[in-house]
């Protein structure tokens, strides 16, 4: 390259629009330069996530007459939503995925009992900083935690995914939300989450990428990160993001080398890091926003949301007398190994209230594992509390402790919409594990720092 | 096969209607059968919309309708009950595209969804981007769909459309 053509790519960088984590992560999909907030891009995600709805993706794919899906190797497939099978039409429907699996040669298959979606490609590293990731799940902005750019999508984009690799995605305006100071004990990423989504309304992100900044964020550990851009689809956003950092490096480096060596492949978690390093994006200084809001965590405190809506939060300390029937712990939202040991802590050398039941459901197979390891699920059996097979459990009312008419169910879960968990007239109440675990100790929606 | 315009009976619907409400998580791996999905539609909301809902009706909503998971039987089981479009506030993303690429208009007007009264009726021209309310003769207009959602809504949804695309793409050679 000569001297003139580098004066003008210098000149060319210093020109180039300032551009947000949304239209850089877009654009490189789309194998662009860069990309205008509005504009239409053809995108060609890294990743495809389908789980139990893959049947019926395949079902649709058929109809495009393809002997093999375009990219087997974008593709990841978790079996997660309804496992162990709780009928045989769900059985039978496993059956046609591991058969696909098998016919196209899917390497990221992930067997029922591995966990939830989100949470095996998080530790899989399926997914790496900087990628795109298309999901036939709502939950997909989780990707977000480690700086990719996920989002949800519907079956048959699915399968026109698998078909042509690509699917129009338009860039969206840019929302930064900021948290400074310092967390007060007992307030968790849960109940910024809840704030965020109770102070703007479910619609308050509509269609927006959510750009969390601020100290108090990267003061999350890695399993409460994972919760602020999974729970941002209950505020209506497009996806989420926070900026990958040290942090986020050495937990993917250290998980992918895992994985990699249980394939006999032996590689430093140092060189993984420097790759993972060099695919992170970072929204431009100055980029333009649509708008800016910035929170302190030391005015947050544990919230709950109200039946039948996400954005109907209340503190938990305002929430008297309401008794509790079944209280879960659970999800991609807070199944991780901090939450089981938040209520851990909780149960230690306490019982259940009589007439209230617990279910806790790790996330993953590795979440169950160390939950073991520590020590919490012996601590949990000890108070009573019933233990589910890694997986989505009643989080969408398929199996495993649906609530009769009637009963009250406080969940670290994502949604408490009428019927959610099966039973239209159940009551669900959305909330941090420890809450979920207080409530438990004494039959009413308690707040933890109180006991 | 284009939509060009539809006319239909209205009902109205709230805010922050979710998918939940709309067809329950609870079928979304054992319904197959058109049929059955479409006697689920909007049970957990209105029990009654599956037997009395009748072929073009028009759904009217506020803000964010069709919230929560992206299962696509919330927009088949409405497409298969025969419902034309949903007018509102505004959409859910995922449902938004999902109802495009099934055929289900998706078309956002406040002012429309602001006055409409149930059991009233309306038209709705995509070629004049309006919608026509027929209990006042009030003419609404809404922003017209992007070049690619019309080409998909041309095609008659996504399917059809990525079809077109790979048989085009194999004349190619």
């Amino acid at each position: 390259m000569d001297t003139g053509n580098e004066d003008q790519r210098r000149m060319a960088e210093r020109t180039a629009p300032r551009q947000t984590f949304a239209q850089k992560a877009l654009a490189r999909a789309a194998r662009r330069a860069h990309a205008d907030v509005g504009e239409i891009l053809d995108v060609a995600p890294d990743v495809i996530l389908s789980h139990d709805n893959t049947a019926a993706i395949r079902r649709i794919w058929a109809e495009f007459g393809q002997a093999r899906v375009a990219h087997p190797e974008r593709l990841a497939i978790t079996l997660d939503h309804a496992v162990p099978a709780p009928t045989p039409v769900h059985a039978q429907n496993h059956q046609e995925i591991r058969a696909f699996v098998q016919e196209q040669g899917i390497e990221f298959f992930f067997e029922a009992g591995r966990g939830i979606c989100h949470q095996v490609l998080s530790e899989e590293v399926v997914v790496k900083p900087g990628q795109v990731i298309l999901g036939a799940d709502s939950h997909t902005p989780h990707f977000g935690w480690l700086g990719a750019f996920g989002a949800g999508v519907g079956r048959s984009e699915i399968a026109a995914l698998w078909a042509t690799g690509a699917l129009w995605l338009k860039v969206p305006p840019t929302l930064r939300i900021r948290l400074e100071g310092a967390w007060p004990p007992g307030v968790t990423a849960k109940d910024f989450a809840l704030r965020i989504i109770g102070d703007w309304g479910a619609d308050g992100g509509l269609y927006r990428s959510v750009e969390f900044a601020g100290e108090a964020i990267h003061a999350l550990s890695i399993d409460a990160r994972m919760v602020l851009p999974n729970m941002m689809a209950e505020f209506g956003a497009k996806n989420a993001y926070i900026c990958p950092d040290d942090a986020t490096l050495a937990y993917c480096a250290r998980q992918w080398a895992a994985r990699l060596a249980r394939d006999g492949r032996d590689v430093a978690p140092e060189d993984l890091h420097a790759e993972l390093a060099a695919g992170c994006l970072y929204p431009d200084p100055g980029c333009a926003l649509e708008a800016e809001r910035v929170y302190r965590a030391e005015d947050l405190e544990p919230y709950v949301a109200c039946p039948h809506n996400v954005d109907k939060v209340t503190p938990v300390s305002a929430l008297r007398g309401v008794k509790v029937d079944q209280a879960f712990i659970g999800t991609c939202t807070n199944g991780r190994l901090e939450d089981v040991a938040a209520a851990a802590a909780v149960l230690a050398g306490r019982a259940l209230a009589p007439g209230t039941r617990m279910l806790v459901i790790p996330a993953s197979s590795q979440v169950l594992q160390a939950s073991v390891e520590a020590g919490y699920v012996q601590t949990l059996i000890q108070a009573g509390v019933m233990i589910g097979v890694p997986g989505c459990g009643p989080c969408m009312g398929n199996h495993m402790g649906i609530p009769a008419p009637g009963e009250v169910i406080i969940s670290s879960a994502n949604r408490n919409f009428q019927g959610r968990m099966g039973t239209p007239e159940a009551r669900i109440y959305l909330s941090n594990p420890a809450v979920v675990a207080a409530s438990a100790v004494t039959g009413f929606i308690t707040d933890p720092r109180a006991l | 096969m284009s939509v060009p315009s539809v006319t239909g009976r209205l009902w109205v619907f709230g805010d922050n209607v979710n998918t939940d409400v709309i067809f329950p998580g609870k079928y979304t791996y054992t319904l197959k059968d058109p049929q059955a999905i479409a006697a689920h539609a909007l049970e957990d909301l209105d029990p009654d919309f599956a037997r009395r809902v009748q072929p073009n009706d028009i759904i009217v909503a506020g803000s964010n309708w069709g919230c929560g998971s992206s299962r696509e039987q919330a927009v088949s089981c409405l497409v298969y009950a025969g419902v034309s479009a949903v007018i509102a506030r505004s959409f859910s993303r995922i449902y938004y595209r999902n109802a495009l690429n099934n055929g289900l208009l998706a078309i956002e007007c406040p002012a429309f969804a602001e006055c409409a009264e149930a059991g009233a009726s309306a038209s709705v021209s995509l070629d004049a981007a309006t919608i026509t309310y027929h209990k006042t003769g009030t003419r609404f207009a809404f922003k017209p769909f992007s070049p690619n959602v019309m080409r998909i809504l041309d095609a008659g949804g996504l399917i059809p459309f990525i079809q077109r695309q790979l048989a085009a793409a194999d004349a190619r050679g």
